[in-house]
């Protein structure tokens, strides 16, 4: 068996057709977030994982993890991963706002017909 | 808020990390990660049976059914209107994509786990199964339309689709990832309903003692095995359609050191292979749901036949709708039949079962009704007795309908 076999088996749609409860699309991406949902739950209990295995090995204590405190540089690098990180997932609100105020905004589409003449 | 009285932190309260469950040879290895996928599912689950249903019945109770009412001048009358006007609901219909969703996420988590050590697993299975002729297999059998229609709970291949000679993995699947739907109510080895229905029998049938029994439809054996354990010096045969749960099922039985039980891949619709009067008890947990109008009557009178003067057929299933169910419940209940590959279950619950066991030939007189709740070792787990949370058709409370011959 490939692996490429196994991840579409593992996915694969059960024999009846499906529901949609929202509009197809919609719903599409509902249950995409929700996956990732899930995943970002998985790497959240193996960080705790890993931090209890490191507590208990007396590498690391969780206290010191809740009371760290970053010094001024360590805090704006890590506020900017934030930033940076909030822009990345809400890109496409920032891209719907910026076509807001760009109303002569041209499809490349129409854009190709117009200089095809 | 519930308080933990040696912290003041907020009291746990939901499912048991899935780690605590029982694992056997021929259960499949699962990495920290796949745990957690499965953690997260119940977790889920859980959520949106406490948290977003309320709101559900909030919107059915202050917009969906005055807006019917509004608009047809009556009342709505049964629960297909309910859910009929519930789809245009926008509060139910996030709670249905995302239930539909965790369905599918946890098909898929569990099928990957299996699948990707099906090859080890089968091995293990043939290792325990080879030459024993307590796993009797019909590769002949004619997988009825109820079951291969659409796959039961959307799982992929349903119980029966092997994907090679000797394969186990959509009963590997199905035993190990369960746990998601369930939230630990069945208890340690998914075996909580077949424990509640021993603990029935024994208060309810104090003098009953059988030496042959039937299980019809025992996929992996969950609630078989708590049988052939309580009544070691009595014979259990576990029927179903599906090959890969049956290999699995005996295999997983002989692990736990169960041993006066025997798989046989049948129909529960012919039973033809065993004489008439054959066995003591007969027996069916969650079964009924997942199969047809007919097949329902072949197998109440197959029961019939095959009992002994003096034996018992108990069939464990959810609550049928009645008049008394109010209108909400009915709707939440019946969600499963059209959303969730059940396609039996709606109409299942709304037969008078009473009269098909007479019709099937049973005396009125000797119909048996009752109710138990999953029987799981409370330190571990949640029991279903005090568990406030209703995930509507899910939970391990059960009714009993049954008849004595």
């Amino acid at each position: 068996m490939s692996f490429e076999a196994a991840l579409r088996e593992a996915g694969a749609k059960p024999a009846g057709k499906r529901p949609w409860f929202l509009d197809e699309d919609v719903e599409t991406v509902l249950a995409i977030t929700l996956s990732i949902s899930q995943e970002l739950s998985v790497a959240r209990q193996r960080v705790d994982t890993l931090e209890r295995i490191l507590e208990a090995k007396g590498i690391l204590s969780r206290t010191e993890i809740e009371n760290f405190v970053p010094d001024k540089q360590a805090a704006e690098e890590r506020a900017m991963w934030v930033q940076e990180y909030i822009a990345r997932v809400l890109r496409v609100l920032q891209q719907r706002g910026e076509a807001a105020n760009v109303p002569e905004d041209v499809a490349s589409e129409d854009l190709g017909d117009e200089i095809a003449r | 808020m519930k308080q933990n009285p040696e912290t003041s932190a907020p009291a746990y309260d939901g499912p048991p990390d899935y780690r605590v469950v029982g694992r056997h040879a021929v259960f499949p290895e699962t990495t920290h990660d796949e745990v957690e996928r499965i953690n997260y599912l119940a977790q889920m689950n859980r959520h949106l049976s406490t948290s977003v249903v309320p709101g559900v019945r909030a919107a059915f109770d202050t917009v969906v059914a005055p807006e019917f009412e509004k608009k047809n001048g009556r009342e709505i009358a049964n629960r297909h209107e309910a859910r009929k006007a519930l789809l245009d609901n926008y509060t139910f219909c996030f709670w249905s994509a995302a239930r539909r969703a965790t369905m599918e996420q946890r098909q898929q988590a569990g099928r990957w786990t299996a699948i990707r050590q099906r090859d080890q697993l089968a091995r293990i299975a043939d290792d325990l199964t080879k030459g024993d002729d307590r796993l009797q297999l019909d590769p002949s059998l004619a997988i009825p339309r109820y079951v291969s229609g659409v796959d039961h709970h959307c799982m992929p291949g349903s119980y029966h689709s092997e994907y090679f000679p000797g394969d186990v993995t959509n009963g590997a699947n199905y035993d190990h990832a369960g746990f998601v739907t369930t939230a630990g109510l069945l208890g340690k080895y998914s075996d909580g309903g077949g424990k509640a229905v021993v603990n029935w029998v024994k208060k309810n049938l104090t003098d009953f003692q059988p030496t042959d029994i039937l299980e019809i439809g025992g996929t992996v054996g969950h609630s078989s095995l708590p049988i052939a354990e309580a009544f070691p010096d009595a014979q259990l045969t576990v029927v179903d359609i599906g090959a890969p749960v049956l290999r699995y099922a005996l295999a997983r039985a002989k692990s736990l050191g169960v041993e006066n039980v025997r798989f046989v891949q049948a129909s529960g619709e012919d039973l033809s292979r065993f004489p008439d009067a054959s066995f003591d008890w007969i027996q069916t947990t969650m079964f009924l749901h997942e199969l047809s109008t007919s097949a329902l009557r072949k197998i109440f009178s197959e029961t019939r036949r095959l009992l002994r003067p003096g034996g018992i057929v108990l069939h464990v299933e959810q609550p049928q709708y009645s008049a008394t169910m109010p209108l909400f419940e009915q709707t939440m209940r019946d969600w499963d039949a059209f959303y969730n590959n059940e396609p039996f279950w709606s109409r299942m619950h709304e037969i008078d079962l009473e009269q098909q066991m007479v019709e099937a030939g049973f005396d009125r007189e000797n119909i048996i009704h009752g109710a138990v709740t999953g029987v799981v070792d409370r330190d571990l787990f949640p029991d279903a007795a005090d568990d406030e949370s209703e995930d509507f058709g899910r939970k391990a409370a059960w009714h009993v309908i049954g008849g004595r011959v």
